[in-house]
């Protein structure tokens, strides 16, 4: 295991060989869980974790973190809801703008993205600790939903919306397809853009990156902004779903994409990981939260297990390193 | 002095495999009091590894430990500690946010009646141990905000203070400056009268004569030679390490000046917060093609800092005018430095040079991304077709260029870093402490590689801590001391004397009035 692809492949292999495991012996336990309605219903719930956490691999990738991707995610949902139903009252005029749905769903992802840039502004600019940033801008974006939405949900957003979150193309589920493009689109990023081995690089040793001549403050804002894009993607997913936009939406997501992230195998000290070890990620929690239902077992107890399996996957990575350092 | 001196530690017959390597086969090792044991070898040798298992770090996996006769077993490094066996790491293992005190006397704390620090005494006990390796730095003082060598001593101050029995140093030196050598040198003679067995281990040779007794040589995780030092050669010493007839370490080449390529006006750089007002004050310099200036000074001379100012990393802080090739340029960042033909490497490569969880092609071609690209994305094969003829050049060391970095010895490492500077094609080469933990065949290439890149017409400049090294390279010496430029002496100029009167603060001092 000395060369990094090897390493690399060894890291993958052992998530995988978890997931073949865990596919195994739920096949075995319950009838339902092995048939093609469930698999699709695994992918479905999954997919709003993997906008959010294929954005959280790039921040954690960077060095960083951000909290505020479930808050986001609400605040982008709510924005797209609210100018589809209401449209938007330019102050000073008595002019109401109207937003088709696709200016929505555009609008939402602006929004998404305009506050993890001013994550990222507020982390190279004032040199705040991410962790610190990202919790501001987690309870800014939830009180701006709150002012937006009123504390109520907004409901009724029509047929077209809402194909976003329930509808199909070619037998599967939109929700599935916006996971899968982006999956594809962001392992081609990381793995084969110059974007993406920067990232690495600032992640791997920011001081040795600068010093390269990386543009490390420019990368590190891409980075939330992307990661706030992501949420606001994810943002959108979840209201098309429920036809509403709920205020409390997406709290505590952010941990949940953490948490797929580290399962993944991407270091929080950045600079080692990869999306693929975080969509396998993703799959490991929609597998055992599924399975678990499936297996009648308490939704108390299921948050139990998913902690243990956090703790497992990080122990059994750290003896992986312990046996790469020495 | 006595050669039969008790013996205090001995290691015999001790084994050691890593995963894919063998570190140590039937490694022994005699420590006697009052004497100093130096342990030469190349890098990867085995020494490090050995010193590891005699203060704790990791087991053997095959041999036994006495101390003072009865056999030994640590398992972890507290428990060589409790049993008197003190280590000086090469790599710095300081905590940065905690002060100096709290650092050397770290886990040994002395309490107030009611258990908690005594932080009075502490700082008194701390001052005279600084006081005895003549270590000007507050007790109070945050390590973050001390200079490399003086975090090494204050590492050593730690080893000291603890009053060990048996005391291991790992390449102490590599970053202090002549005088805190002397300095170090005095407190290693004081310790062998107090009955202190001590193990050396180092690649300077010039060292040796001062504070050597026994000589123990490894090559390939074996022993291959044990001596007194008084009966060993430098000639045979080096042919037992590299295992064939030594060369002269290196020959110049006579220069071929070009035109002037950089020049740097009054280049002041204030200092942040406390301490001197300027870390560089008022540095004039001038830099021709082909030429290789060589800048000696101690530390916290302010040579690394005058690097950093010329490659734009504190453009709101600097000030002073610079020229390329006669051009009036104003750098923002490093990067504007690159893009005008500078290239730095650092003097700390782990913290500063490389990204340790990357490949070596990932850190060779990352200066020079925008070359290995394909329609915009990065191509492997280009990647690879690119950066192979710069590790070839370089002659570096690798399994395969998937390797990671980290994996890599330091000479390696060096190379690599000086490959990832010369595939973005630079005119000018900043060189810190190039040879900082590097053993002596890899040494001896790089001096060869910076005298090739003068001769192909590259400007370089090369600051150093080790005067032989400067004197041996530079066309010509800029000296600094305190932030000021003390002297400029051409080659011939150069002697080891005037080097460093210029050095030397006390004697600049005096020698204003």
């Amino acid at each position: 295991m000395n060369s990094s692809k090897s390493a690399a492949f060894f890291a993958r292999f052992r998530s995988l060989l978890a997931l073949a495991l865990m596919v195994l012996a739920l096949s075995l336990l319950s009838d339902h869980f092995l048939t093609a309605d469930n698999g699709w219903n695994i992918l479905r719930q999954i997919s709003v974790n993997l906008c959010l956490s294929i954005g959280m691999t790039l921040v954690i990738l960077s060095g960083g973190i951000d909290l505020s991707v479930g808050a986001i995610l609400a605040l982008a949902g709510a924005v797209a809801a609210g100018l589809l139903k209401n449209g938007m009252g330019l102050p000073g005029l008595n002019v109401v703008l109207q937003f088709t749905t696709m200016g929505a769903i555009l609008a939402g992802i602006i929004v998404g993205g305009g506050l993890g840039w001013a994550n990222g502004f507020a982390i190279t600019r004032f040199q705040l600790p991410p962790f610190v940033a990202t919790l501001g801008m987690l309870s800014i974006a939830r009180g701006l939903t709150m002012l937006w939405t009123g504390g109520f949900p907004l409901t009724g957003l029509g047929d077209d919306f809402g194909r976003l979150g329930t509808g199909a193309f070619l037998g599967m589920p939109m929700p599935v397809w916006i996971m899968l493009a982006l999956t594809a689109i962001f392992v081609v990023v990381t793995k084969r853009m110059r974007f993406g081995r920067h990232l690495y690089a600032v992640g791997g040793n920011e001081r040795a990156a600068r010093l390269t001549g990386l543009n490390v403050g420019r990368i590190k804002i891409a980075v939330y902004t992307l990661a706030g894009a992501l949420a606001g993607v994810a943002g959108l997913i979840v209201t098309a779903r429920l036809d509403s936009a709920q205020p409390n939406a997406g709290l505590g997501y952010e941990l949940d994409s953490i948490a797929a992230v580290v399962i993944g195998g991407t270091s929080l000290s950045g600079g080692r990981g990869s999306v693929m070890g975080t969509v396998l990620g993703c799959l490991i929690i929609g597998v055992l939260n599924n399975g678990l239902f499936l297996l009648n077992v308490s939704p108390f107890w299921q948050q139990v297990v998913k902690g243990l399996v956090i703790l497992l996957a990080v122990a059994l990575d750290k003896m992986n390193a312990r046996g790469r350092d020495s | 002095m006595n050669p039969e001196a008790v013996v205090l530690l001995e290691a015999a017959g001790i084994e050691k495999s890593f995963p894919g390597v063998r570190a140590l086969s039937g490694v022994s090792l005699r420590v006697r009091a009052g004497r100093l044991v130096a342990l030469l070898g190349e890098n990867g040798a085995g020494k490090s590894t050995l010193m590891n298992i005699l203060s704790g770090v990791f087991p053997p996996d095959a041999g036994t430990i006495t101390l003072d006769g009865r056999p030994v077993r640590f398992s972890r490094p507290l428990d060589a500690q409790a049993q008197g066996i003190g280590i000086v790491f090469q790599e710095l293992s300081l905590i940065p946010h905690l002060s100096v005190a709290e650092n050397v006397y770290l886990g040994r704390e002395p309490r107030t009646v009611t258990g908690l620090i005594d932080y009075r005494r502490l700082n008194a006990d701390t001052a005279a141990v600084l006081a005895r390796l003549d270590l000007k730095v507050e007790p109070t003082a945050l390590i973050a905000d001390l200079r490399v060598g003086q975090q090494q001593l204050v590492e050593i101050a730690r080893a000291v203070s603890a009053d060990a029995r048996v005391l291991i140093l790992d390449e102490p030196t590599s970053s202090l400056s002549s005088h805190e050598v002397q300095v170090l040198f005095s407190v290693i003679a004081d310790l062998k009268k107090r009955g202190v067995g001590l193990i050396y281990i180092t690649h300077k040779f010039d060292e040796l004569a001062h504070i050597c007794d026994d000589v123990t040589i490894f090559r390939d995780g074996r022993v291959v030679g044990e001596a007194l030092f008084a009966d060993l050669t430098r000639e045979s010493i080096v042919r037992l390490m590299a295992g064939r007839e030594s060369k002269e370490l290196f020959q110049k080449a006579p220069a071929q000046l070009g035109e002037e390529i950089l020049k740097g006006e009054a280049l002041s750089l204030p200092g942040e917060g406390v301490g001197r007002p300027f870390l560089v004050d008022q540095v004039s310099l001038s830099l021709r093609r082909g030429e290789v200036l060589g800048i000696f000074g101690l530390v916290g001379a302010g040579r690394t800092e005058l690097l950093e100012t010329l490659f734009g990393l504190h453009p709101n802080r600097a000030t002073g005018t610079i020229y390329i090739e006669g051009n009036l340029v104003k750098f923002g960042s490093p990067a504007d430095a690159i893009a005008a033909g500078l290239a730095l490497a650092p003097e700390d490569r782990k913290r500063d040079g490389l990204v340790l969880p990357m490949s070596v092609a990932a850190n060779a071609s990352l200066a020079s991304l925008e070359r290995t690209l394909r329609g915009g994305f990065v191509s492997e094969t280009r990647e690879t077709a690119y950066v192979t003829p710069y590790i070839e050049r370089f002659r570096v060391k690798t399994p395969s260029l998937d390797q990671l970095i980290v994996n890599l010895s330091g000479g390696n490492q060096q190379k690599v870093i000086l490959a990832k500077w010369l595939a973005t094609d630079p005119k000018i080469l900043l060189l810190d402490e190039p040879t900082r933990g590097i053993d002596v065949n890899a040494k001896r290439e790089i001096y060869a590689f910076i005298d090739e890149l003068a001769r192909l017409g590259l400007g370089l400049i090369v600051v150093s801590s080790e005067l032989p090294e400067i004197l041996a390279l530079a066309d010509r010496v800029l000296v600094m001391c305190e932030g000021r430029k003390t002297a400029e002496l051409t080659r011939a100029e150069a002697t080891p004397e005037r080097v460093l009167h210029a050095a030397l603060p006390d004697l600049v001092a005096s020698a204003a009035c």
